[in-house]
């Protein structure tokens, strides 16, 4: 069994189940994806799938050589594990049906960019008092450390900076909908990134769920 | 084309037959309620004072005034399949696509004229 898949997330919408109640769920193009390498415990030394999704015009030789034994010139290739790596055949091609209705996964996105941000916005500090005489400490910090003792500010100090555009995984969203025909997975709640980014589904490593 | 797929799985739970109306109507909404482990239908009759948003998330507000005189609203997702179906018993001629100013009018005041076509 496979356990992850590429993906792209193509927004936002809400579904209504069959007693009528309404979930917000984001629409995600999960394949198809063909199996463009297995790798083996004996000749890369663990077990894995490559997996190809979307389709490129721009390769160059090196890239296209990688790509030819699956028949697909593949834009993107990523590494997700199965139970039965040595199961797969190169060319394999895998649909978003891998995946049933209720099942939880892990999704993995790069976040929006949001620039440079301060403290309030990039950490949640809450600023400085809005009256009683202050000036431009509305959006300040506050201290980022002691005085001669240790006489530096501390490796880490969370500070102003850049946000976002990191690699962010969201645990434990079920899926709502499998939608094997045109391979969309309807995932309950948000994921990582805009849409069209690029995403990996992969089954739950966490399998608590509250249901109920 | 993105969107043209969102809006494909919108579209599938759109509801067939949704009668003609909007903000000054007065209508019977059917709606399903569930009480313990049985469900009935369950009328609410009033004056659509809004109807807003669109796709699968177009809803739209229900006026009427209870008992004691005290309004009572209630809101409705168009496309709910807890509603189950909806009754236009008049048309009404207002000048705003959305009459809250009906909250603070009572009595004769809050009347809206018939339209006639």
């Amino acid at each position: 069994m496979i356990r992850g898949l590429i993906g792209k997330k193509l927004g936002m919408t809400q579904v209504f189940d069959e007693t009528g109640v309404v979930h917000p769920v984001t629409v995600v193009e999960a394949g198809p994806c063909v199996v463009t390498q297995v790798m083996t415990p004996e000749r890369n030394g663990y077990g894995a799938l490559q997996l190809g999704f979307g389709l490129s015009k721009r390769l160059n030789k090196p890239e296209q050589g990688q790509r030819r034994a699956s028949g697909f010139m593949s834009r993107t290739l990523r590494e997700v594990q199965a139970d039965d790596p040595a199961s797969f055949e190169v060319g394999q091609v895998i649909n978003a049906d891998v995946f049933a209705q209720g099942e939880l996964v892990d999704v993995t996105g790069t976040s929006k960019g949001r620039g440079f941000q301060g403290g309030v916005k990039r950490h949640g500090f809450a600023g400085g008092p809005k009256t009683h005489g202050q000036s431009d400490r509305l959006r300040a910090p506050g201290s980022i450390g002691a005085s001669a003792t240790p006489g530096r500010v501390f490796k880490g100090m969370r500070m102003a900076g850049h946000m976002g555009h990191e690699r962010v995984t969201v645990q434990g969203l079920e899926i709502v909908r499998v939608d094997p025909e045109r391979n969309l997975l309807l995932i309950k709640g948000s994921v990582p990134g805009p849409n069209e980014g690029l995403l990996i589904i992969r089954r739950a490593v966490k399998s608590t769920k509250k249901k109920g | 084309m993105v969107a043209q797929l969102i809006r494909s799985v919108e579209s599938e739970q759109f509801k067939a037959e949704i009668p003609e109306f909007g903000p000054g109507d007065t209508v019977r909404v059917h709606a399903k309620v569930v009480e313990g482990t049985r469900e009935r239908i369950q009328v609410f009759e009033g004056v659509v004072i809004r109807r807003r948003a669109g796709g699968i998330n177009e809803n739209f507000t229900v006026r009427r005034i209870a008992s004691h005189a005290v309004g009572v609203e209630r809101t409705f997702l168009l496309h709910s399949p807890r509603i189950d179906r909806i009754e236009v018993t008049r048309r009404g001629r207002v000048r705003r696509a959305k009459l809250y100013y009906l909250r603070g009018l009572t009595g004769k005041a809050a009347r809206i004229k018939e339209r006639r076509t």
